[in-house]
């Protein structure tokens, strides 16, 4: 059984993770390394085609080629989200290669990778470490991968991998175009996803790295984001992703007339605590309450007449309407969630990507998500003391990834909104049943039937003195929801097994996720 | 004894419902199933409740079915009692849940009556969050919302919402059904403090009389206190030709209201954005409330994705003479708030000539005079009625006439043409 301390945040971790010496979270900003970053082998264009063409026959001579053997660590992306149809391929060829135990290090698993259940059982993959959606978080859940899981925000990605926490022997990217040098790009293509900010840690460190494209170009592709001197092989394929399930045509605001309200309620708490004003900076994700907010934020800026320096996205249509219309400068886009943002990013100079390194990196020196006035974000659960929960459900079960939403939290003013309950199951909980975001981080949580702004933020408090929007206790809040729902709910029942470990922007334990019985 | 009843809704798609089949039986105790989406949360609690409803019901021995989806307790409360009527249609026990204080505000008379939100009785989800978009009143339908087999269950429902959901501020308006089915409603329904009965499709004097009178002998047989309003709706052309009468029927008539689907469908005219099918009829009850001292209030602007359309109808509803309108969606409440609420420039010159008037009043002057021009009584009078509204509403501190306090952008109030 493995070895669990309690950590600074009071949650017990473990202090090994698969057969590595992990370190418990010290609390917010006390972790500071020393030491020198990992670093790539050195190599010599004497060993590359002097002619540039690193093409290779298929996936499977790649890997043959990049030295394939057991135990391996493999590094993926997931700017195709959920239409990737790469990730199966390499796993599926590693089988053939009789190759097993590989440690598989996504920037984030979704649906479209449940075949890969088969090859967790098999043996070929020992076990994930990336932020698990849908099949395979429950899989983890249920106790069934080998090893213990370990999921990571973006930036905490970057960082463990610039910090030789993890080493990717081989890392594989998927590229919509790119050329036979190893350039690549995300905006074009008949697989266009964006950017590829997600690969370029990889690209960086990796022993090992193969571009994987369906578009390949004369060199020099143009623009790249993946510099093909970083590059050791490129596999042309027919088809890297499934165009329709990696980027909507369109992205929906909610239609929930709650969800417009709690949207509305955190524009005008913009607003009103002084956020929205000439040159401000704010990040709103894709989801339908994020999109509903950028909206009325929108309407809040045009009628004051208000520009924004930058947006961070995922990008959106509603984001490039912005930039469009001049309601902003820049949008420093992250990940591309929509035809629009991806037609933006090509189009106008104003669009531009970013990667998890200028983001959200805590290793790095600053980064731009502590610059943001305002972020906007979700969680599953919120408890009394404003800690939340990102990754799992109330009833314990590992359903979402982290994404950026852990470094998000450096921003200026963390704002989540979310529903106090979601049909019977409270969202405003005694204790989150796995912390992901210390509650001295998170300063306002809107629900719709109340804003709540954490009392270590005296300075928002002061200046919404005389507001009309319903400003609550968090506890109260709480209480109200308990009396229609009929009382706090029972905590899950968990086993005593670790099924995967929450890492903190910095590397350090935050939480433990515990197998879930039945 | 043999029965099988069943009640509410399962399959994909329901949320903050739930099912319940109720087999009774001879012998055998009571056999319990549920299956919940929220069981490792609640699952017991679901149990333990469903149980004691059983005992509550006397359902000795019953094979009882749940499936769950995130029904909160008043809702499973109801679906369970419904089963069960269903099961045995002479039951005569029911399943109450406990009052909450924050349904025992009392009805008013007077007050703002410019949204109603219309929630489908026999939907519970839309019950839940309905009074935090704060309509000045919801309205649990039990009428056109219900389908025809469901009407039993959304009594239950809307009864047991009555007595716990939280409406905030908003009134607490039912809509019965009509004829008999309505008159029964109301048993349901009176003992549970509803504020307004709408009653549909009125063409006659002597039907609000019914209802009325059904409401006083529940009263009166359970000994109730406080009061229960009416507001009528008129839906067809001879209830367009009696909307005086109608108004004037009972003195618990608050408000009469129009409702344009089924009045152009009874005139045989097509509805149009336009309204001029209905000019008269809108125009009829308009007079007809005022002419009896009732709230005139218009119909429900049905697009919910027009948001121009919306506001085209308030505004011409309220250059009509109404003081409200009907709501399908949260989201119209506050643009329909918007347009009954006065403009900066009425508010402004209303302040102005009330000022003016409590001037000339306090210097014992007859003759009231805006700079060089004379105002004429119900010209104060209809000032007096925008602040009122605007005092009511919010858009004026309760100390408007000190001086800080004038509306903005009309500093120079008192010295120029504003009574034009």
């Amino acid at each position: 059984m493995t070895k669990l301390v309690e950590n600074a945040a009071g949650r017990l971790v473990p202090v090994e993770i698969n057969g590595d010496p992990a370190v418990p979270f010290q609390g917010v900003g006390r972790h500071r390394p020393q030491g020198r970053k990992a670093a790539p082998p050195v190599r010599s264009c004497a060993d590359y085609p002097v002619d540039g063409d690193k093409t290779v026959a298929d996936l499977k001579t790649a890997l043959q080629r990049a030295g394939l053997r057991d135990g391996m660590t493999i590094g993926s992306h997931h700017h195709l989200r959920n239409g990737d149809l790469v990730a199966n391929q390499v796993f599926r060829a590693a089988a053939e290669l009789g190759v097993r135990d590989l440690r598989w290090v996504p920037s984030a698993a979704f649906p479209c990778h449940a075949p890969l259940i088969e090859l967790l059982e098999s043996g070929v993959i020992h076990h994930i470490e990336g932020s698990m959606n849908g099949p395979l978080g429950d899989y983890c859940s249920q106790g069934r991968m080998r090893g213990m899981g370990v999921l990571r925000s973006h930036g905490g990605r970057w960082q463990a991998i610039q910090d030789g926490e993890v080493h990717i022997d081989i890392a594989v990217i998927a590229a919509p175009t790119a050329d036979p040098f190893g350039n690549a790009t995300g905006d074009r293509g008949p697989t266009a996803c964006g950017l590829l900010g997600f690969a370029l840690a990889d690209s960086l460190y990796a022993d090992h790295v193969i571009v994987v494209t369906d578009n390949l170009v004369p060199f020099p592709c143009i623009p790249w984001q993946i510099q093909g001197n970083n590059v050791d092989q490129v596999v042309v394929m027919d088809r890297i992703g499934d165009a329709s399930k990696i980027v909507s045509g369109t992205t929906e605001i909610t239609k929930s007339p709650d969800r417009l309200l709690i949207a509305e309620l955190t524009a005008r708490f913009c607003d009103e605590a002084g956020i929205v004003r000439d040159g401000f900076s704010f990040q709103a994700g894709a989801g339908g309450t994020a999109l509903s907010f950028a909206l009325f934020l929108r309407d809040i800026m045009r009628e004051r007449r208000i520009k924004a320096r930058f947006v961070r996205g995922g990008s959106t249509q509603y984001l490039v309407d912005m930039l469009e219309e001049g309601l902003t400068d820049y949008i420093l886009d992250g990940q591309t969630f929509d035809l629009a943002g991806v037609r933006s990013m090509r189009e106008n100079p104003g669009h531009v990507n970013t990667s998890p390194f200028t983001s959200y990196n805590w290793h790095g020196k600053g980064n731009f998500a502590s610059l943001l006035d305002a972020v906007v974000l979700g969680a599953t659960e919120v408890d009394v003391d404003f800690n939340a929960n990102v990754v799992t459900h109330s009833d314990g079960r590992l359903l979402h990834g982290i994404g950026g939403w852990m470094n998000c939290l450096a921003g200026k003013c963390t704002i989540l909104p979310v529903p106090s309950f979601r049909d019977r199951i409270p969202v405003l909980v005694d204790r989150v049943t796995t912390l992901c975001g210390p509650g001295e981080l998170i300063d306002v949580v809107v629900t719709e039937r109340g804003i709540a702004v954490n009392p270590l933020r005296q300075d928002l408090l002061g200046k919404l003195r005389g507001s009309s929007l319903p400003l609550r206790d968090l506890c109260d809040l709480k209480a109200e929801v308990e009396e229609i729902v009929g009382g706090p709910p029972a905590p899950p029942e968990l086993g005593e097994k670790v099924v995967a470990a929450i890492k903190w922007v910095d590397g350090t334990v935050i939480d433990a996720v515990r197998e879930v019985k039945g | 004894m043999a029965g099988r009843g069943e009640a509410g809704s399962r399959g994909a798609g329901v949320r903050s419902d739930c099912w319940i089949s109720v087999e009774l039986r001879d012998r055998g105790g009571l056999e319990l199933s549920v299956a919940s989406k929220v069981a490792s949360m609640y699952g017991e609690r679901i149990r333990t409740q469903v149980a004691d409803g059983c005992r509550a019901l006397g359902l000795e021995h019953a094979r009882v079915e749940v499936d769950d989806q995130g029904a909160v307790p008043f809702v499973l409360d109801a679906r369970l009692e419904c089963a069960a009527r269903r099961a045995d249609p002479g039951l005569s026990r029911v399943l109450l849940p406990e009052q909450r204080p924050c349904c025992a505000a009392p009805a008013a008379r007077r007050r703002l009556r410019r949204t109603r939100l219309y929630l489908p009785g026999n939907q519970p989800k839309l019950f839940l969050n309905a009074g935090l978009h704060l309509p000045d009143g919801v309205i649990l339908d039990l009428e056109d919302a219900v389908a025809p087999a469901e009407k039993d269950a959304a009594r239950v429902l809307v009864r047991n919402a009555l007595r716990v959901v939280d409406f905030g501020q908003a009134e607490r308006m039912v809509r019965i059904n009509q004829g008999a089915r309505g008159l029964e409603d109301l048993d349901w329904v009176v003992p549970h403090n509803p504020h307004v009965i709408l009653v549909p499709k009125v063409e006659d004097p002597a039907q609000v009389q019914a209802v009325a009178a059904r409401i006083a002998a529940i009263r009166r047989k359970l000994k109730l206190a406080g009061d229960v309003f009416l507001m009528p709706i008129i839906e067809s052309a001879l209830g367009a030709w009696r909307a005086y009468e109608i108004a004037a029927a009972d003195p618990s008539v608050i408000a009469l209201a129009v409702g344009l689907e089924d009045y152009t469908a009874d005139i045989g005219a097509p509805r149009t954005l336009e309204g001029r099918e209905s000019f008269w009829a809108r125009s009829q009850v308009v007079n007809g409330a005022v002419a009896a001292g009732v709230q005139p209030i218009d119909t429900v602007f049905t697009d919910v994705a027009d948001e121009e359309g919306l506001r085209v109808s308030c505004a011409e509803a309220r250059a009509l003479g109404f003081v409200g309108k009907g709501c399908i969606h949260p989201r119209q409440i506050a643009a329909v708030h918007a347009a009954f609420a006065p403009s900066p420039d009425e508010l402004a010159k209303a302040q102005r000539i009330v000022l003016a008037f409590e001037e000339a009043e306090a210097k014992g002057l007859g003759v009231v005079a805006l700079g060089s021009k004379m105002i004429d009584a119900p010209v104060v009078k209809r000032a007096q009625g925008v602040i009122a509204t605007a005092l009511a509403v919010g858009l004026l501190p309760a100390d408007w006439r000190t001086p800080d306090h004038e509306a903005a952008g009309n500093a120079t109030a008192g010295n120029d043409g504003g009574a034009r």
